[in-house]
């Protein structure tokens, strides 16, 4: 049986090997290979590598199993060192990456870190932008939100789960910057912990508006105390968001995905880079996936390897502009 | 009617094998932390939080392995009041006062039986407590904007010495003491870095479970040490079980009108299970014309401890429903909710009704699982009171280390916890208490933000502060909060080292 096993092995290999002529030789990981989701246990990175661990080894692509390593700290710039200094060569890693990251890479919270010195593989779903108001609010349309910040950018204050300078921050002075909007630093954003405090802010009826992200908002827009004014997504979302219009109806061509993703050490192999980036394309593609994407409210969004990295610096070629722009970073 | 069917959904959840092993592992961790004297509630929790991270547990099962340790501590805390005139914790004290005569006249298992009950029934009528007033104050919660949170913060610190608290002073001191580590970080409201110094560990901040772990468990292994403490305790022996259905009919009413009392002193911000069994001793005390309070009368057993325990879920509502901790175990498991990306508040009701509801119903399941340990099986505690502690800390020191190194991977981590453990040992060691420290580090944070958040909103007008019924109404109960306990403190504190004093003369 182990034998057959191994010679099967063996002439697949070499049939891969044999139709790939551009690798030098074929990767194959280890048994076990590590994915460092770069916060506590519970968040977004800790579920990306949880979840696409999983199905990694159900599908068989890993043959043991994926170890998740919470590594906090930083936003993710603990992990992104540890990356960088520590395992730069290692072929069996996977680090779980957002636009939280591309963000404060942009705005140089990871002192002396770029996007250069990782490589990035994949992104595997999204959960898109949205802009948001009170059940009583009198603005309707963003549209007229926008016309509103335009006369007095101070006029509507917003609310968000992100710190200041955070994506939740910058989703709406993306949308204003689109929307013409003079003077974008005088615009009121409030910091909250998280998007549900900032919410339940918006739905009292303290605070103007919202801006986080559509998975945040389903409660309260099914209850009807939320009205979503836009959804910052180049199409419409299936249901049950296919009511919301998106920003680029209304004339403001902005799009913000959050994305959930991966790099690889920089160093890693070329051929186990290959490896990864075939490994997930495969991965988007599976029904399982498809599943966990569906149970968890993420969206399509799908890039990878060289198009992913261009996508990568493209984003944080504009986050630092925005945030130049708005006197975050000099 | 809604809240009854959640309620059935959250026995759903309470009674699935592994949450009721979990409830069970809880309560017996718990009732041995809380018998073990210095121990506390806190100390206890803050020593399993790390476990529950390093077990990779689910939000839920954390949260029901740690209020059963709570709950089970608060039962625990009796034991050594009882059998060696020791409380086990602070709230325990008031026991000393009848328990030990008790177990002195040979009724030390009498005494054991109905304190039990008598806890039984304290947290049972403060669970249905909590079962009718957190819904209620969770829908209240939209109306807390900005302002109205600085104002609930500023009460929340205005009540923290209490009325049991020894020294203002000192409280004080802790508190900003809290607050300084607390602006650690990157600012949330600025994205400025504040005291980083280029660290990367040092970006989001000094996490609070390294903080109370280090102050509170590491702490207590300095002291142990310091102690050189190696044998157990002597106590006194325990007799055969003689308990009649009158003994318990005559301590009834006693343990109702305490397990309320205790409810409302533990809802209120800050007071606590210390106070809650001392007033419903006091209550007792004044009511009873006949009776020998101080002398061993079982009553006086029941009320301090059906008070406590009854403070102990009525802190959990403050907690649940507007992120405030109304005590500093509840603190401890705000911090933990925390790092578990829970944030408490009304929308914790709404978004995690499994978890909120599985947890009140664990609470009713743990009281029960509680009352059977507790009763034929104090025997077992008992035994493991005098497990020396040179066996027992080296376990408690090799959880708190491994549990805090799986949080974060990071050696970093481990420096920070033994470095909060020796600022715990110093702070103790000049009776500064650890408590504000923790409240400062977790609730500054928040109160801060709210501040810059109302005066965003109002466009820089500092009367954005009061302009509401509410906020007026949390600013009037801060003040008194904080004048009160100058005026009736020192009363209520020489007439419990009395009661206390006249036991020990007898």
């Amino acid at each position: 049986m182990l034998t057959k096993m191994s010679l099967k092995t063996v002439l697949l290999s070499s049939v891969v090997a044999l139709s790939a002529v551009s690798q030098a030789q074929a990767f194959e990981p280890n048994r076990s290979v590590d994915c460092i989701a770069p916060a506590a246990p519970g968040g977004g990175w800790d579920f990306t590598c949880r979840s696409v661990g999983k199905v990694l080894v159900d599908q068989d692509y890993i043959k043991g199993n994926v170890q998740t390593i919470n590594m906090g700290g930083a936003g993710g710039g603990v992990a992104f060192a540890h990356t960088v200094s520590k395992r730069a060569t290692d072929d069996n890693l996977i680090v779980a990456a957002s636009t939280a990251t591309t963000t404060r890479l942009a705005q140089g919270q990871f002192p002396g870190m770029h996007t250069d010195q990782v490589r990035w593989v994949a992104t595997l779903g999204a959960d898109y932008g949205v802009i948001a108001v009170g059940k009583d609010s009198k603005y309707t349309s963003l549209t007229q939100m926008m016309n509103a910040l335009k006369k007095d950018p101070s006029a509507v204050k917003f609310a968000g789960g992100s710190a200041s300078g955070g994506w939740d921050h910058l989703k709406v002075l993306m949308t204003a910057k689109e929307a013409h909007v003079g003077n974008l630093p005088k615009i009121r954003y409030l910091a909250f912990s998280g998007g549900s405090e900032a919410l339940v802010q918006v739905v009292g009826g303290h605070i103007d508006a919202f801006t986080g992200d559509i998975s945040e908002v389903k409660g309260f827009m099914e209850s009807g105390d939320l009205r979503v004014l836009a959804v910052l997504s180049e199409k419409r979302l299936p249901a049950p968001f296919d009511k919301i219009p998106t920003a680029l109806e209304q004339g403001i061509s902005s799009v913000a995905p959050n994305w959930r993703g991966f790099y690889v050490p920089g160093n890693a192999s070329k051929a186990s880079y290959d490896w990864w980036v075939n490994t997930m394309n495969e991965l988007y593609a599976t029904p399982e996936w498809k599943g966990v994407m569906a149970k968890n409210g993420l969206m399509p969004f799908h890039k990878s390897g060289e198009e992913l990295t261009k996508f990568v610096n493209n984003q944080t070629l504009d986050i630092k502009i925005l945030s130049k722009d708005i006197g975050l970073i000099k | 009617m809604e809240t009854m069917s959640l309620l059935m959904n959250g026995f759903a959840v309470a009674l699935t094998p592994e949450s009721i092993m979990f409830a069970v592992i809880g309560a017996i961790l718990g009732t041995l932390i809380g018998a073990l004297p210095g121990l506390g509630p806190a100390n206890g929790v803050a020593i399993l939080i790390p476990l529950a991270f390093s077990l990779g547990l689910s939000p839920t099962s954390s949260l029901i392995l740690l209020t059963s340790v709570y709950a089970g501590a608060m039962y625990g805390g009796r034991i050594s009041s009882i059998l060696l005139n020791i409380p086990g914790d602070e709230p325990a004290m008031m026991t000393c006062l009848d328990g030990y005569p008790m177990a002195l006249k040979g009724k030390a298992a009498e005494a054991l039986a109905i304190s039990a009950i008598a806890s039984f029934i304290g947290s049972f009528i403060a669970t249905i407590g909590l079962v009718i007033l957190a819904p209620i104050l969770s829908k209240f919660a939209l109306k807390f904007g900005p302002s109205e949170y600085f104002a609930l913060f500023v009460l929340a610190f205005a009540t923290l010495g209490g009325v049991t608290g020894k020294n203002q002073v000192k409280t004080v001191m802790a508190a900003a003491i809290g607050l300084m580590i607390s602006t650690v970080g990157i600012d949330i409201s600025t994205g400025v870095q504040r005291y980083t110094f280029n660290m990367l560990e040092l970006f989001e901040g000094v996490d609070f479970i390294i903080a109370i772990v280090g102050l509170f468990a590491i702490s207590e292994l300095f002291f142990f040490l310091e102690r050189h403490a190696g044998d157990g305790l002597k106590q006194v022996a325990i007799n055969k079980l003689k308990l009649t259905a009158r003994d318990i009919l005559n301590v009834l009413p006693t343990s109702i009108r305490g397990g309320i009392l205790g409810f409302i002193a533990g809802v209120l911000p800050g007071a606590g299970a210390s106070l809650g069994s001392f007033i419903s001793y006091s209550l007792e005390k004044k009511i009873s014309d006949k009776g020998e309070f101080g002398k061993g009368d079982p009553r006086g057993v029941a009320a301090p401890e059906s008070g406590n325990n009854g403070a102990a879920s009525g802190a959990l509502v403050p907690m649940l429903t507007l992120g405030v901790p109304g005590s500093g175990t509840t603190a401890v498991l705000l911090a933990m909710l925390i790092s578990l990306n829970i944030s408490p508040g009304p929308m914790l009701f709404t978004q995690n009704p499994d978890l909120v509801w599985g947890v009140i119903a664990a609470m009713f399941v743990g009281n029960f699982v509680l009352l059977l340990l507790n009763i034929p099986m104090v025997g077992i505690f008992v035994k493991l009171l005098s497990v020396p502690p040179k066996y027992l800390m080296p376990v408690v020191t090799l959880i708190a280390s491994v549990g805090i190194y799986s949080v974060s991977h990071s050696p970093t981590d481990l420096y920070f916890m033994v470095a909060f453990g020796v600022l715990g040992y110093i702070l103790r060691k000049v009776d500064i208490p650890l408590v504000p420290v923790i409240l400062g580090l977790l609730l500054g944070p928040e109160m801060e933000k709210s501040l810059r958040h109302a005066l965003v909103l109002s466009d820089g007008d500092w009367s954005v502060l009061f302009n509401s019924g509410l906020s007026i109404g949390l600013w009037t109960v801060a003040i008194l909060g904080l004048v009160l306990p100058l005026i009736v403190g020192p009363i209520v504190r020489s007439k419990m080292r009395k009661s206390k004093d006249s036991v020990q003369d007898d």
